[in-house]
């Protein structure tokens, strides 16, 4: 069945005039305008100046401090930076990877729990308490614990098959722990469309998969998706703590290598790293926030 | 004969006790107005109706078979119903054309090149076929609800259940509305609907049925039920009714 995509364009008023051009703006209106303009302008240079000053208070404050050479020396060192980088960010390959399965096992996951989570009738309530108690349980834990807990543990029981790999089992943990805040997400979703919706599918004759596929589902990814943004920048950073079980990701090359030469920039390198990393996924959940918000409030002010 | 039958439908809400017991017999070809005044239950009966509730007593019974059984699979049984409620029919993120042409896919499994042509036909007719390719939110109040009867004629129901289709319109689209029921009622489509309209259940409806309460009070043909009305209150409800000015 070939439903059509809901178009994305939409009206920036929800008040669309219809035919013939806007009248030309009035004297009134121009003055307006070129006030706002100046407004902003001043806004602008304000918030520029005071961000420079207090850049150069902060630099002068630093790089005055009596350990600052020192500090220098063994974080920010462009020798060690260098020499260091191919190693960390082979490693970092490792940590997309996490990343890119993780999260992939994740949103599915996540979205049975939630599934379970909002089954009706007194006969699943087995399944929905289940659901609800690892959603309380893994939403509670840190997640360094259950790394350890699921990294240590499940190789002692020496079981056959069980891999033994901190890869594979540090996936896991981090499965465990985000599947939790992602069926939360895809719950909250999942019931702000509207019973009605529901009400509308079932009476045509869909069955409950059918309306929860094709009518309700759509509906809440829609509206979860800014949230869905945010969990996967904190995931991508979360991705690093793979590192405790002996991976060697990002931050186990930098570890190792501060060991080998006393000096920290490593860290530091592995940390821009993640930042990069994190910056345009974070540009985007702005961006899909910005314009699911446009979408709710279109033409008004505040 | 009988397309859909309700034999002593009772329904409760926790302790609020909503339908105690409604009898209604519906004819094919009927159609049949429930009045009364809000929170009176007739939403609660047609959701009964649509196997929409589960019942605490009593049948619904669909050209004589008993579909509250729970040995009946009660999708298959919807699939043989419409129902239009008062908003938030559609489905906003399909455009037009495919929540018409949603069901006849997908849950009749007809061809998709036949259920669109035939839902461009019936998109035709109330004349929004312009509109088959714009999202609900681009149509007026009065627009989505014809296409909302339209998509629930799109799978050929046996009897079309409509809640109060026009109450959360402007009052301006309610008649365009009302139009499009008079004439599916015309065609002969078995229909059963809760209205404030009193003036078009006059005009369309075979029979009026006032439901106060918990029980269907009195029902009959609209001259009988809304000229000459039996119970106290009837009289009393229909009086409010022309205070409000709706009859
Ligand atoms: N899902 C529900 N849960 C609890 N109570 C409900 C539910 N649906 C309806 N009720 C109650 O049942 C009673 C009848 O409601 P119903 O919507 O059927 O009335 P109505 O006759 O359709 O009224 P209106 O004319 O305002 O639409 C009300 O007291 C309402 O509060
Ligand atoms: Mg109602």
């Amino acid at each position: 069945m070939a439903l059509r995509r809901r178009r994305r364009a939409r009206p920036v008023l929800s008040t669309v005039v219809t035919g013939g051009a806007l009248p030309p703006p009035s004297e009134l209106e121009l003055s307006r305008r070129a006030w706002r303009r100046s407004r902003a302008r001043r806004s602008t240079l304000v918030a520029l100046a005071s961000t420079l000053l207090f850049a150069v208070v902060a630099y002068l404050a630093v790089t005055r401090s009596p350990g600052w050479p020192r500090v220098q020396t063994t974080f920010f060192s462009a020798s060690v930076a260098l020499e260091s980088l191919p190693e960390i960010a082979r490693g970092l390959l490792v940590n997309l990877q996490v990343l890119v399965v993780g999260g992939l096992l994740v949103l599915v996951v996540g979205l049975g729990i939630a599934a379970l989570r909002t089954l009706r009738g007194p006969a699943l309530a087995p399944l929905r308490f289940l659901a609800t108690a690892y959603v309380d349980l893994f939403r509670g834990m840190p997640l360094i614990i259950v790394l350890y807990l699921v990294g240590f543990g499940f190789p002692a029981l020496g079981l056959q098959g069980v891999p033994t790999s901190p890869f594979v089992l540090g996936t896991a943990a981090i499965v465990l722990v985000y599947s939790a805040y992602v069926a939360e997400v895809f719950r909250a979703g999942i019931e702000s469309v509207h019973p009605s919706q529901r009400a509308a599918a079932r009476s045509l004759g869909l069955t409950h998969r059918q309306t929860m596929r094709i009518v309700v589902l759509p509906q809440a990814l829609r509206t979860v998706t800014p949230a869905l943004l945010n969990d996967f920048v904190a995931l991508q950073k979360d991705v690093g703590l793979i590192s405790v079980l002996g991976a060697v990701d990002a931050v186990r090359s930098a570890q190792i290598q501060v060991g080998q030469s006393f000096n920290f920039t490593p860290y530091v390198v592995a940390g821009l790293l993640f930042v990069l990393l994190a910056v345009p996924s974070a540009r985007l959940a702005d961006a899909v926030t910005a314009r699911a918000r446009r979408r709710q409030q279109s033409g008004s002010l505040l | 004969m009988n397309v859909l039958e309700l034999r002593g439908i009772v329904k409760a809400f926790g302790d609020n006790v909503v339908l105690r017991g409604v009898d209604l017999a519906v004819d094919e070809h009927r159609v049949v107005a429930l009045i009364g005044g809000s929170g009176s239950g007739k939403s609660t009966l047609l959701r009964c109706a649509a196997l929409l509730e589960t019942v605490d007593d009593g049948q619904v019974l669909l050209d004589g078979e008993d579909v509250t059984d729970p040995r009946v699979d009660a999708d298959r049984v919807r699939r043989r119903m419409g129902v239009v409620f008062q908003a938030y029919n559609l489905f906003p993120h399909l455009s037009v054309l495919d929540n018409v042409t949603l069901a006849p896919t997908a849950v009749h499994g007809r061809p998709r090149a036949e259920a669109v042509e035939e839902a461009r036909g019936l998109l035709a007719r109330i004349g929004l076929a312009d509109k088959a390719g714009e999202y609900p939110d681009r149509l007026s109040g009065g627009q989505q609800q014809r296409v909302a009867i339209v998509r629930a004629l799109a799978v050929r129901p046996r009897v079309l259940l409509l809640d109060e289709v026009t109450s959360a319109l402007d009052p301006e689209l309610v008649g365009e509305v009302l139009a499009l029921v008079r004439e599916v009622a015309a065609q002969g489509m078995t229909i059963v609907m809760a209205t404030h309209e009193m003036g078009f259940a006059r005009q369309v409806a075979d029979t009026v049925a006032f439901l106060d309460g918990g029980v269907l009070l009195e029902s009959g043909p609209p001259a009988q039920v809304l000229g000459e009305p039996q119970h106290a209150r009837t009289r009393q409800f229909l009086a409010r009714v022309i205070d409000a000015g709706r009859l």
